[in-house]
C-alpha cells in the first residue's frame, strides 16, 4: 500500500497575534507547526503502512523551513518526504497550490510507484478554505472523501475502502474505489508518540527538493501572478473591548439583557 | 559488550548543550543532543544581554549572521528610590564598531539559529524528548532514558546541559541542596514599541544600537533584587531578579513587585504606550562558586547553568554556558584519544574552567552573595545615601555648597556611620581581593 | 488561464437540500443574490441536483429566485461528490454563470472545491460579506473572508476567471421572503450508477454526538461554572428558547459531563455565532481561541475579574444556575415561539 500525504506547514494560530499599530499579523516567535489536521492524516497513513505493509511519502509545498514539518512527518513513520519549494509557487492561491502539488505528486509517483490513498487534511487552520483537498481530488481524477473520522475497513485487493465521514447533524459511511483521496478530521485517530529510533531516522533521512527544474510543472499555471483569485486587501477586525456590566435597574437582569439584544434578535428574525 | 548509539550524549539544547555539540560534532563525533522543547530555545528565557567573546571563538564574526537584536553601545546603572533616580554608566563609540562588546537578542531566535549550526556541523538534535534518568554501569554512567518509547540510548559520556534545575545532577548527587538563597526569580516582559520611539528614548542614532539599564537601590525596599531594561529592535526587555528567599520571607507577590516597578516615574516614560507582548519566569543559579555541584564523575560532565555557572552581577551566563560546554566537549576528545572517561580523566575539565576567566571570576565574587546576604543595606542604603547626597547637591536653596557637604557628611555619620562605612569598604575589598 | 468575461451572466444561488428539505443556508443566500443581481443589473437563479429538486421551486420562487435550473436523477438520490460534481458541471457549462454562490456547510464545502477546479475558476472560502466593486469595469465580486482563526480579514476578488465562485457561512445573511415568478429549466443527465466510485453503506443522524457548532447563530456554553451534569439542561433550555445549540469548554468535557463534539476552544470547535453565552466560563486563552469572533458574547460569571469579561459585549456577574433558568423564562416570553435558525 502507498499512501501519499499532502502535509502544510502553517504558524501556530493559537499564538498569532495581531499587530493593531501595523495592522498585520505578528508571526515572529510563532511556532510553525504542521497543519493539526494533517498529523492524523499521516497517523493514519501510517497505520495503514503498519496493516499492510508499503510505504507511507509525504509532500509539502512551501518556503525552505517548511523542511521541519516534513521531518516531523518522517518522525511520525513516514518514509520518503518531498518539498515542493521555488519562488515560482509564492502566492499560489488554493487552485494553483493544488496545481502544484498535483505536479508533485506525479514525481512522487514516478519514483515510488501508483499511490492508493492520498491523504490531505479537512483544512488547513492558516486559510481554513478547505478546498485544497477536494481540489487536488478532481486534478487526480479520483474519488474524494472529506471530513473523515473513521477508516472502518480496507481492502487493497479488492481495491476499496470504507469510510465513516461527518456530515451536517450526523455521519455516513461510503465505500470507496481506490485510489481515493481522503481529508481528515482530527477525530480520525489518537496520535501515537513517536518511539525514539524513528525520530533519530527522521533526523538522519533527508527531504526531496522538487521545483520548476525537475519536475513537470508548468510555472504558467503557479504563484501569485497565475492564481485565479487575488487579495484586494487585509484588515484587521476591530479589536475587542471589555463590554459593559450589566446590572439589575430595577428590572430584572433578563429584561436589562433583552432589551440590549433585542436589535439583533430581530436582524436574525427572532422577534 | 553494548553498542554505543552516541560517543557523546549531550542533555539540553541550550547554550552550554550547543557549544559542546558544536566543538564535539566539528571534530567528527558522534553526538546527540536531547532537548524537550519542540525546538532549541523555545523553553529558553533570556533577559538579553549576549556576549560575543565566547561564542566568536567557535563560529568568528557569527553576530553577522545570526539573529540578534541590538549591539549595545551604552550601560546605565540606575539606582531607585521612591521618587528618585541615581544615573551613571558608560557609553562609547568604541562598543558603537564592530566586531562589537555585546548584543541584545531572543533567545528563541538565537537558540534556534545557534542548533541550526550545530546540526549543520553534523551533531544530530533530537527535540520533544525529555531525559528521564542516567543509564549507570555501577557508578558509571552509560547512557540515559528518555520518555519515548525504545528510548534508551548508550554513549561513552553525558553532558549534562539541562539548565538550572538539573534533574541529572541532582540524581547523581553531584548537586549540593539548592536553598532558596542560591536562585533567584527572573521575571520578565517583552514590551512592544517602534522602533523609533526606542531609539529616542534612549538616544541612539539607529535601531541597530542598544542600551541596557541595570537597577537596584532602596526602591526594593529589603530585597536583594535588580531590575534591568534592554533594549531590542522593536521591543524593550523589562525584568528583576530577586532572590527567592526575600520573596519568600517578605511574602512579596512577584508579579505585584514587577506592576511597582513598572510604575516608578522613572521607568514608566520608557515603557510608556508599550504592548505586552509576553511574560516569562525562570530561576537563575545566583549562588556562585559555591553553590556548584561536583563538576564531572564517571562518564558525566556537568555544563552552563547546570554547573551553576552565573556570574549574576555582570549578568554573564550564557557565555560562561558556552565556555564551559567548549571546555567540556575538548575534555572529551582528549578522554577518546586515550579510552578512558573516568573521573580521573574527565577531573581535567574543572581544572580547564579553573584556570579559564570563568571560575577565575565566579572565585572573585565568591563571597558576594554571602555578603549581600548579610549585609542587605549595602543595596538599599548606601544607594540610597548616594540618591540623597546627589538631590542635596543640585538642590540650590540658598544653603552654600560648603555646608551642604557637611550635612551630607553628618547625615553619613548618622545613617551608616563612619566606622561601619570603613568595616563595609574593608569586607567588600577582603572579598574581592 | 482566463475566461471570456462577457460570456458569463446572472448570480447563482447552489440549493442544498437534505430529504427533501432546503438547508436555510441556501434561502439566506438567495436573499443575498438578489441584492447582488440588482446590484450588476442581472438575474438571480437556483440551482440544483437531486432525485426530485423540482418541488423546491414555490419555496425558491418566493425568496426570490427567477429561474431555477435542476437536473433529477436517480443516481442523485444521495449526495455523493462525483455524480453531483458532474451534473452541477453540466448545468454551469452550458448556462455560465458570472457568480456561484454556495453555503459553506460540509457538503458545500465539499462540492465547491472540485467543482472550481473543474472550472478553472477561483474559489474564496466561507466568506462573511460580499460585495460588488462598483470601480471594476467588470463589477467584480468582493469577497470578505476571515483567515488565521479569524485574526485577520481579506478581501478577495477573481478579476480574470468566471464564474466567481464562494462559499459563505450560514447565518451571516438573513434570508427574506421576495416572491417572483420563476422559470424552471429542466436539463438532463445521465449517470450511470456502476460507474460511480462510491457507495453510501450507511447514513447516522446522531445529532447529540456529532454536532458542528458552527451552523448555529446562537450557541449557549456553560463551563465548570455551571456545578454539575444535570445542568447542561439549563444550557439547552436557553438554547432552545433564542433557536440555537449549546456548547461547553474543555472542562466539562473533561469531567465527561459531555460528548467533546459539544467542545469550543483550540482543541475543539471554532465558532463565529451572532450571539455566544459563556455562562460559568472563567474565558482561558484556549477557550477564546474558539469564540472570539462572535459577534456579541455574553458573559455569565461568579467572579468579576474572570477574564471572559474582558471580551465580553455584555457581562452578567452573578450565579449561572440562578440566571441561565430566568433569561429562558423572559427571553421565552418576549421571543416569537420557536424562532428560527431550524433548517427549512
Ligand atoms: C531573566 C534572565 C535573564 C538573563 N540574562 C542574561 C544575560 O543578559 N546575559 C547572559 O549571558 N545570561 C543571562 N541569563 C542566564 C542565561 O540564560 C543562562 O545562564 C544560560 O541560558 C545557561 O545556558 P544552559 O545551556 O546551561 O541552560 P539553558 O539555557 O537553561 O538550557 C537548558 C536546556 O535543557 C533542556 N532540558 C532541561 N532538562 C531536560 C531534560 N530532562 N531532557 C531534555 N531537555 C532538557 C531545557 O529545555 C533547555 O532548553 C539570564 C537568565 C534569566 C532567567
Ligand atoms: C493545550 C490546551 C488546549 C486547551 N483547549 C481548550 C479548548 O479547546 N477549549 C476550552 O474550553 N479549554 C481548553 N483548554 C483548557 C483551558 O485552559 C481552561 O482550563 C478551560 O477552558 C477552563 O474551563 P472553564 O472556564 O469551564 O473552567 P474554570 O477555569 O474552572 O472556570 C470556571 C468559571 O466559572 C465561574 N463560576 C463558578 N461557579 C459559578 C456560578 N455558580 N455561576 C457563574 N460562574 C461561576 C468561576 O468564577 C470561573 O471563572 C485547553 C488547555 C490546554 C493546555
Ligand atoms: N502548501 C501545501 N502543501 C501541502 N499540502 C497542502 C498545502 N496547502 C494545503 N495542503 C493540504 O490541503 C489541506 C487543506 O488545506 P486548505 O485548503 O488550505 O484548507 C491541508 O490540510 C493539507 O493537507
Amino acid at each position: 500500500m502507498h499512501s501519499l500525504v499532502f502535509i502544510k506547514q502553517v504558524p501556530d494560530a493559537a499564538q498569532v497575534r495581531v499587530d493593531y499599530h501595523t495592522g498585520t499579523l505578528i508571526r515572529e516567535g510563532v511556532p510553525a507547526i504542521i497543519n493539526p489536521y494533517d498529523t492524523h492524516a499521516i497517523e493514519a497513513a501510517v497505520q495503514m503502512k503498519d496493516k499492510f505493509g508499503g510505504i507511507v511519502s509525504v509532500l509539502s509545498m512551501g518556503p525552505p523551513m517548511a523542511e521541519e514539518a516534513l521531518r516531523k512527518a518522517l518522525s511520525m513513520g513516514a518514509d520518503k518526504a518531498y518539498l515542493l519549494c521555488d519562488k515560482v509557487f509564492a502566492g499560489s492561491d488554493t487552485w494553483a497550490t493544488s496545481y502544484a502539488l498535483w505536479a508533485g505528486a506525479q514525481k512522487v509517483i514516478q519514483e515510488n510507484g501508483p499511490v492508493d490513498i492520498f491523504w490531505a487534511g479537512k483544512q488547513a487552520i492558516d486559510g481554513d478554505t478547505a478546498q485544497t483537498g477536494p481540489g487536488l481530488a478532481t486534478r487526480l481524477d479520483i474519488p474524494l472523501v472529506t471530513c473523515a473520522i473513521k477508516i472502518i475497513e480496507a481492502n487493497p485487493e479488492k481495491g476499496y475502502i470504507i469510510v465513516q465521514r461527518l456530515i451536517e447533524g450526523g455521519s455516513e459511511t461510503l465505500q470507496v474505489s481506490m485510489p481515493c483521496m481522503i481529508t481528515a478530521e482530527k477525530e480520525l485517530n489518537d496520535l501515537r508518540f513517536s518511539p525514539l529510533p524513528d525520530l533519530i531516522k527522521a533526523v538522519k533521512s533527508s527531504v526531496q527538493l522538487l521545483n520548476s527544474t525537475n519536475t513537470t510543472i508548468d510555472p504558467a499555471q503557479c504563484g501569485l501572478k497565475n492564481s485565479p483569485t487575488k487579495v484586494k486587501r487585509v484588515f484587521i477586525p476591530s479589536k475587542r473591548e471589555r463590554g459593559e456590566i450589566l446590572e439589575p435597574s430595577g428590572k430584572e437582569i433578563a429584561d436589562v439583557l433583552f432589551e440590549k439584544i433585542e436589535p439583533v434578535l430581530k436582524q436574525m428574525g427572532r422577534v | 559488550m553494548r553498542k554505543n548509539d552516541f560517543d557523546v550524549i549531550i542533555v539540553g539544547a541550550g547554550p552550554a548543550g550547543l557549544a559542546a555539540g558544536y566543538v564535539l560534532a566539528k571534530e567528527g563525533i558522534s553526538v546527540a543532543i536531547i532537548e524537550r522543547g519542540i525546538f532549541p530555545g523555545s523553553k529558553n528565557v533570556m533577559g538579553g544581554i549576549f556576549y560575543r567573546s565566547s561564542l566568536d571563538d567557535l563560529i568568528p564574526d557569527f553576530y553577522k549572521e545570526a539573529p540578534i537584536e541590538r549591539h549595545i553601545v551604552e550601560q546605565k546603572i540606575w539606582l531607585l528610590s521612591e521618587d528618585s533616580m541615581f544615573s551613571t554608566g558608560i557609553k562609547s563609540e568604541k562598543y558603537n564598531v564592530e566586531p562589537y562588546n555585546c548584543f541584545s537578542i531572543f533567545r528563541a531566535k538565537f537558540d534556534k539559529w545557534f542548533a541550526k549550526k550545530v546540526a549543520d556541523a553534523s551533531a544530530m538534535i533530537i527535540n520533544e524528548t525529555v531525559v528521564k534518568d542516567l543509564i549507570l554501569d555501577g557508578d558509571r554512567v552509560i547512557g540515559v532514558k528518555t520518555d519515548r518509547p525504545n528510548g534508551d540510548l548508550y554513549c561513552d559520556v553525558v553532558i549534562a546541559a539541562d539548565g538550572v534545575n538539573s534533574f541529572l545532577t541532582k540524581s547523581l548527587g553531584l548537586r549540593k541542596k539548592i536553598t532558596t538563597n542560591n536562585v533567584a526569580l527572573a521575571l520578565k516582559e517583552i514590551i512592544e514599541l517602534p522602533d523609533k520611539v526606542i531609539n529616542d528614548r534612549f538616544g541612539v542614532s539607529g535601531s541597530s544600537e542598544g542600551v541596557t539599564i541595570e537597577i537596584t537601590g532602596p526602591y526594593f525596599d529589603k530585597m536583594r533584587a535588580i531590575g534591568f531594561v534592554y533594549t531590542n529592535r522593536n521591543s524593550l526587555s523589562l525584568g528583576l531578579g530577586v532572590v527567592t528567599e526575600d520573596m519568600v520571607k517578605l511574602k512579596i507577590n512577584p508579579n505585584d513587585l514587577l506592576e511597582k516597578f513598572k510604575s516608578h516615574p522613572a521607568i514608566k516614560p520608557l515603557i510608556n504606550g508599550g504592548e505586552t507582548k509576553e511574560y516569562m519566569a525562570h530561576l537563575i543559579p545566583e549562588g556562585g562558586y559555591y553553590s556548584m555541584p561536583k563538576l564531572y564523575s564517571n562518564g558525566f560532565m556537568v555544563v552552563g547553568d547546570a554547573a551553576m555557572l552565573v556570574n549574576s552581577i555582570h549578568r554573564e551566563g550564557a557565555n560562561l554556558a558556552i565556555e564551559s560546554g567548549k571546555f567540556a566537549a575538548r575534555t572529551y576528545i582528549e578522554a577518546k584519544k586515550i579510552g578512558d572517561f573516568s573521573q580521573k580523566t574527565l577531573s581535567s575539565y574543572q581544572k580547564k574552567l579553573e584556570d579559564s576567566f570563568v571560575l577565575r571570576d565566579l572565585k572573585t565574587y565568591k563571597n558576594l552573595p554571602k555578603l549581600l546576604e548579610e549585609k542587605q543595606y549595602l543595596i538599599s542604603k548606601y544607594p540610597k545615601f548616594i540618591i540623597d547626597a546627589m538631590y542635596e547637591m543640585y538642590n540650590v536653596d540658598k544653603v552654600s555648597k560648603s555646608e551642604k557637604i557637611k550635612l551630607i557628611m553628618n547625615k553619613a555619620k548618622k545613617e551608616l556611620g563612619y566606622f561601619n562605612i570603613l568595616k563595609d569598604v574593608f569586607s567588600v575589598w577582603r572579598d574581592f581581593r | 488561464m482566463s475566461h471570456n468575461i462577457s460570456e458569463y451572466k446572472d448570480v447563482w444561488v447552489f440549493v442544498e437540500h437534505d430529504r427533501g428539505k432546503i438547508e436555510h443556508v441556501s434561502l439566506e443566500l438567495l436573499t443575498k443574490g438578489c441584492q447582488l443581481a440588482q446590484d450588476i443589473g442581472c438575474n438571480v437563479c437556483a440551482f440544483a441536483v437531486g432525485d426530485s429538486v423540482e418541488a423546491f421551486s414555490d419555496k425558491l420562487s418566493e425568496y426570490g429566485a427567477e429561474k431555477f435550473y435542476f437536473i433529477e436523477n436517480p443516481a442523485l438520490r444521495e449526495y455523493r461528490t462525483e455524480p453531483y460534481r458532474d451534473s452541477l458541471l453540466h448545468l454551469i457549462e452550458k448556462y455560465k454563470p458570472e457568480i456561484i454562490l454556495i453555503g459553506a456547510t460540509t457538503l458545500g464545502r465539499d462540492i465547491a472545491g472540485t467543482l472550481a477546479t473543474k472550472l478553472d475558476t477561483g474559489l474564496t472560502a466561507d466568506t462573511t460579506a460580499l460585495d460588488i466593486d462598483f470601480e471594476s469595469e467588470t463589477k467584480n465580486l468582493l469577497m470578505t473572508r476571515p483567515t488565521f482563526g479569524g485574526n485577520l480579514m481579506a478581501v478577495i476578488y477573481c478579476p480574470d476567471t468566471r464564474p466567481q465562485m464562494s462559499t459563505v457561512r450560514p447565518g451571516v445573511f438573513q434570508a427574506m421572503k421576495n416572491p417572483v415568478n420563476l422559470e424552471k429549466i429542466r436539463e438532463e443527465f445521465e449517470l450511470l450508477e456502476d460507474k460511480i466510485p462510491k457507495k453510501i453503506l450507511e447514513k447516522v443522524e446522531s445529532d447529540s454526538d456529532k454536532i458542528n457548532l458552527g451552523f448555529y447563530d446562537v450557541i449557549v456554553a456553560g463551563g465548570r461554572g455551571i456545578g454539575k451534569k444535570e445542568n447542561i439542561k439549563l444550557l439547552e433550555d436557553l438554547a432552545n428558547v433564542l433557536g440555537g445549540t449549546w456548547a461547553v469548554s474543555r472542562k466539562v468535557v473533561q469531567m465527561g459531563w459531555v460528548p467533546y463534539s459539544r467542545q469550543v476552544g483550540q482543541t475543539g470547535q471554532t465558532v463565529h455565532p451572532k450571539i455566544y453565552i459563556a455562562a460559568g466560563i472563567s474565558g482561558a486563552i484556549q477557550h477564546l481561541a474558539g469564540m472570539k469572533s462572535s459577534e456579541i458574547i455574553i458573559a455569565i460569571n461568579r467572579d468579576p475579574q474572570a477574564p471572559i469579561f474582558d471580551v465580553a459585549t455584555y457581562g452578567i456577574v452573578g450565579d449561572a444556575v440562578e440566571i441561565l433558568p430566568q433569561l429562558t423564562q423572559i427571553f421565552g416570553k418576549r421571543l416569537k415561539v420557536g424562532g428560527s435558525n431550524e433548517k427549512e
